[in-house]
């Protein structure tokens, strides 16, 4: 479990974050949405210790991260995986030398425990043959599997995703959701995942939380987010026009 | 300090203290870059990597710059030498003196800061504008050790490069002297061993092991720090050159007034 309590982020004048107080449960697919530069980003990075917040707290299963020394924030980093929005594969490597790098880099398993350790996320992954090829020659969706591959290799406890259907077609994206929900479940993980796409809010927004401005809007489930008469809500989940239809039946219907 | 930012414009103030700040975070990523060293396994093979892609994969380009500067050396010190009192030999000496002490190390330093330069801030750029390095940092590794100290050790081979560019540029002055009908063998042989002084030599590895260093960290500041997408990657590469070249030369200036002057 990742709890923030009062978090505040600036870039010289920006103020981007503005004390945003929150948790995210273990063993559940946690959604960060919002409109593009409500500080989605900006919050994630924070949460991976990219980013040091000027004012507040982030606290990993009871360890404040400011409290840690460098040695305890090196070890707490191995315990996180991330996916990226573009995936960030190392292109020199092939897929096998992606998902092995945080192994061979971080433990002092033989080459063949690593190995079957790969051959493993990559079977969950639904990956098996694409093993010695580069980042460049397999599609998109491929690469999001291999960054998921490369993010579960170490059993990590924390699972953070930017965007992971950002530039996938709609069913490859789907598949996406569900491998994560499932991986999150599988392996008791706290995911937190940042998005803009609503079919992900509908498929695996266990807890979704609201940005706007930097603030924290709005919190809830992907049931009551279309209950909600939260305006900015909303308007940013109703902007598209078959979400405002299922809207006006929903208004109808309990009118 | 104070007096100096008085006279200058609110603008020309912030570019200057830009300039300050860049010299400073250049000096604090060379100290990142020595922090918290990779696994010996992973880094001895990144190393050999670098080692073919920045020194073996030069040398085709060092060889051949080389041999042609060598022989314009020669045929444009010739055509100077036309007094009938002067020796011959003088062709072979000023061609030794010019290659060793300038045109081996500091010409080939600036192709190098083209060709290997480039190559690391668009390899560099590239990772930073695709999240890889992001990537790095998120994993725990530190990615200035993991990227820059590789490029570092691998340049400290340079100097091998620059002594075949010798070697070589004296070969293609000797070259052109005899082709060309500008001295015989013999004078421009007696002409490079007169006078010799072992130390131009090793003045000039000095001046290389400087550049060498210079031409592995400036270019991956440059890629390291950028911010943008792929025009600014292209953008980086040339500021990189640009920046490598003038210290380059800066340096080359500095060094031969402490060592020879």
């Amino acid at each position: 479990m990742i709890t923030v309590e009062n978090l505040h982020k600036s870039f010289g004048n920006n103020h981007v974050l503005k004390g945003i107080s929150t948790t995210f449960d273990q063993g559940k697919t946690n959604l960060i949405i919002g409109q593009s530069g409500s500080g989605k980003t900006v919050f994630l990075k924070c949460l991976l210790g990219l980013f040091e917040p000027e004012e507040g707290q982030i606290c990993y299963n009871g360890q404040y991260y400011s409290e840690l020394s460098l040695k305890e924030r090196r070890d707490l980093r191995q315990e996180m995986g991330m996916v990226f929005q573009g995936s960030a594969l190392f292109d020199s490597m092939t897929v096998e030398g992606n998902v092995m790098f945080p192994l061979d880099m971080f433990t002092k398993q033989s080459r063949s425990e690593m190995q079957d350790r790969v051959n493993f996320v990559l079977k969950r992954v639904n990956l098996i043959d694409a093993h010695k090829k580069y980042p460049s020659e397999i599609s998109g969706g491929m690469k999001k599997r291999v960054a998921i591959a490369r993010a579960i290799v170490m059993n990590p406890k924390y699972l953070f995703c930017d965007e992971p259907n950002s530039g996938l077609d709609p069913k490859t994206a789907i598949l996406i959701d569900n491998l994560i929900l499932e991986i999150t479940e599988e392996y008791n993980i706290t995911t937190v995942i940042n998005t803009h796409d609503m079919n992900s809010v509908m498929e695996i927004g266990e807890k979704i939380i609201f940005l706007k401005d930097g603030h924290k809007e709005w919190e809830g489930t992907n049931k009551e987010i279309f209950k909600t008469d939260n305006k900015a809500v909303t308007d940013f989940v109703y902007s598209s026009e078959l979400f405002k239809k299922v809207r006006q039946m929903y208004l109808e219907e309990r009118n | 300090m104070r007096t100096i930012l008085l006279f200058l414009s609110t603008q020309d103030q912030i570019e200057y203290m830009n300039y300050l700040e860049a010299i400073g975070k250049y000096f604090i990523m060379i100290w990142e870059v020595f922090k918290k060293p990779t696994k010996w396994p992973i880094m001895k093979s990144l190393i050999l990597k670098e080692i073919d892609e920045l020194i073996y994969g030069s040398m085709g380009i060092i060889i051949f710059i080389s041999f042609f500067i060598g022989g314009v050396v020669t045929i444009q010190t010739a055509l100077n030498l036309n007094s009938p009192f002067l020796p011959k030999s003088l062709i072979g000496f000023a061609t030794r003196q010019s290659v060793i002490l300038e045109f081996a190390p500091t010409f080939t330093s600036i192709i190098m800061a083209g060709k290997v330069g480039s190559y690391i801030t668009s390899s560099i750029g590239t990772m930073r504008v695709t999240e890889q390095i992001d990537a790095l940092e998120v994993m725990g590794v530190n990615s200035l050790n993991y990227l820059v100290f590789p490029k570092i050790i691998a340049m400290l081979l340079y100097p091998f490069a620059v002594a075949i560019a010798m070697f070589v540029g004296i070969w293609g002055g000797w070259t052109a002297a005899i082709f060309g009908g500008y001295a015989p063998s013999g004078e421009f042989i007696k002409g490079l061993q007169l006078d010799f002084d072992a130390f131009h030599v090793t003045y000039a590895f000095i001046k290389t092991f400087f550049f060498a260093f210079i031409i592995a960290t400036l270019p991956s500041y440059h890629g390291f720090y950028m911010r943008g997408g792929a025009l600014e990657v292209g953008k980086a590469s040339t500021t990189a050159f640009v920046w490598t070249s003038v210290v380059i030369i800066v340096l080359n200036y500095l060094l031969t007034q402490l060592l020879l002057g």
